[in-house]
């Protein structure tokens, strides 16, 4: 399964028919912005797989006020839909992902999977951490089976699943290591590898890549992909890189700077497996590069708060 | 090699300056007594097997006081850590409990259990409960919180998520409170044994004084600190060694 896309040398098609996601391969490069702040699809939070509905987050600073860090976002996530969330740092993309994780509760709205309403953590839904939160205390493998042990699989059937996914993400040999023996790269392939090996619906991403140097990055794309492909999983995957975006998204949602709003959304109807480097990659970005650069540059005059407006090149880093 | 070295010729030395002192008697021997009757006192009390019994009794009654003082100082940290209530009001009263000697309690102790095991027994507990529940109170105030985070997220739950999660995370933070627990345990232990005929090594002690048999005297402080020596060896010291070798040296995310 693994060479049918691997190998692929022209932009072939996901084969996947039985995802409502599955779109022909449209002109190459076509690139529509949706309306604001309403899903492109307008399907019904009820029946995506994941709803968001006029979510509202503000917390009080330790000085006092209340800051508003989500702002009314309505989402819908399809079933097997790949999604990529961008924004500049502090937009509340991590936070929405915990929201959905069931590991923090909104202030207002409504947060629903599968039609019913999130009340806390469940292994339908895992998330990987962008601190990552592996378990220094365990081995990479017991890492990779603890979302098992807790849902009491067997041990045989947790061996062999571990083996697997540590070989799918090309950890095989460091089983019985420690993760403060790891490099950065391969700390963020066990957390791959742990969250996947529980088999959750719904795979939350938070800048999980960010870390890692070009190939192995690449490499990771690929293998994500493919898994995507094989296991029609619901993947919400959040990214300050506009291009790794575009490379893995269905569509990319674009959150404004503080308070966190759908700024716009974009169908992503590139043909797969897309290329990092791949021109129409590239010219899909400068669309949404645009109007993510007014949202880093009000970010940083905020942050600076001298009036400056500093110029910035966001996605230089891919 | 240098270290083992270094060790011997530091105890040679005390030993020879003992010695010395003792020979030259400038005071008597019921005073100050010599190594050679301190290790034949040794060596009897090790013969007619009442050393080992007082070991036997003491450890097994320093076992039970400190395991369940880890216990419940363990529910009674991760409570007061976790509540805010508990914290305000509870937290306080720990810590200026732990500033009275634990021996205070054996008035208390006597009443409520009358002499035996079990007023030593309370003893030791108070002694190394409160050294356990600030430690595990601290650790887990120290511990990221991205640990509890990320075991919630893969499923685990209550108790699950304590003993998988809560509680391996909190070890590195915790473990020289738990050290600290231990030493208060033996040392509340060997109080009460001396304040009560009870077939423990403070006993023997007290024992040794009153036939003012010095050689027994220090033949038995020589078991005390070396026990306690040996525990801290065997069990912290593996312990923190394994704990490092999990962890690295700096606990990493």
């Amino acid at each position: 399964m693994n060479s049918n896309i691997q190998n692929a040398a022209g932009p072939i098609p996901i084969p996947v028919d039985h995802r409502s996601t599955a779109r022909p391969a449209g002109p190459r490069g076509k690139l529509g912005p949706a309306s604001v702040g309403r899903s492109l699809r307008g399907i019904s939070p009820e029946i995506a797989k994941v709803g968001l509905s006029e979510i509202c987050l503000s917390y009080r600073t330790q000085s006092g006020e209340r800051l508003l860090a989500l702002d009314h976002i309505n989402l819908e996530v399809k079933p097997g839909e790949f999604l990529c969330v961008v924004g500049p740092s502090g937009c509340g993309k991590s936070t929405l992902l915990h929201l959905i994780a069931g590991l923090h509760q909104q202030s207002s709205g409504r947060v629903l999977v599968d039609g019913k309403p999130v009340e806390g953590p469940g292994t339908d839904r895992i998330l990987i951490f962008q601190e990552l939160g592996l378990f220094p205390w365990l081995t990479v493998g017991q890492n990779v089976e603890f979302g098992m042990k807790m849902k009491g699989v067997s041990k045989a059937g947790r061996e062999e699943k571990t083996r697997y996914y540590l070989r799918l993400v090309h950890l095989s040999q460091f089983k019985d290591s420690y993760i403060h023996q790891l490099s950065g790269g391969m700390r963020q392939r066990v957390a791959l590898a742990r969250a996947l090996a529980t088999e959750p619906d719904v795979l939350l991403m938070d800048e999980p890549f960010a870390a890692l140097d070009a190939q192995t990055r690449d490499l990771l794309h690929d293998e994500l992909e493919r898994i995507w492909a094989e296991t029609g999983r619901t993947i919400i995957f959040v990214t300050h890189n506009v291009r790794e975006a575009i490379r893995l998204g269905d569509r990319v949602v674009l959150l404004t700077f503080r308070p966190g709003r759908v700024k716009r959304e974009f169908p992503i109807d590139l043909p797969r497996p897309r290329v990092l480097e791949d021109v129409h990659v590239a010219h899909a970005a400068r669309a949404i590069l645009d109007e993510l650069r007014e949202e880093i540059n009000r970010s940083l005059e905020v942050e600076y708060s001298v009036g400056v407006k500093p110029h910035v090149v966001p996605g230089a880093e891919s | 090699m240098k270290r083992a070295a270094r060790l011997v010729i530091f105890y040679s030395c005390l030993f020879g300056l003992w010695a010395l002192l003792a020979q030259l008697k400038i005071w008597p021997p019921y005073l100050f007594p010599t190594p050679w009757g301190v290790a034949q006192e040794l060596y009897y009390g090790f013969s007619d097997h009442s050393y080992w019994i007082a070991i036997a009794v003491s450890m097994r009654r320093v076992l039970i006081g400190y395991a369940i003082s880890v216990v419940a100082g363990m529910i009674l940290g991760l409570g007061v850590a976790s509540n805010k209530f508990l914290e305000e009001t509870m937290g306080g009263l720990l810590v200026s409990l732990q500033s009275l000697p634990s021996i205070c309690w054996w008035p208390l102790a006597l009443l409520w259990f009358g002499l035996n095991q079990n007023a030593i027994l309370f003893v030791v507990i108070m002694g190394s409960l409160l050294s356990v529940t600030l430690a595990m109170e601290d650790g887990r105030k120290q511990m990221p919180k991205i640990y509890g985070m990320a075991g919630r997220n893969l499923g685990a739950r209550g108790f699950q998520l304590f003993w998988h999660v809560l509680l391996p995370a909190s070890l590195p933070f915790i473990v020289s409170g738990l050290k600290q627990g231990w030493a208060f345990a033996w040392r509340s232990l060997i109080t009460a044994e001396m304040l009560y005929v009870s077939l423990g090594l403070g006993q023997v002690l007290m024992m040794g004084r009153e036939t003012s048999n010095m050689n027994a005297v220090i033949a038995v402080m020589i078991l005390i600190i070396a026990l306690g020596y040996i525990v801290d060896g065997l069990i912290f010291k593996s312990m923190e060694r394994h704990l490092q070798h999990k962890w690295g040296l700096t606990p990493a995310t």
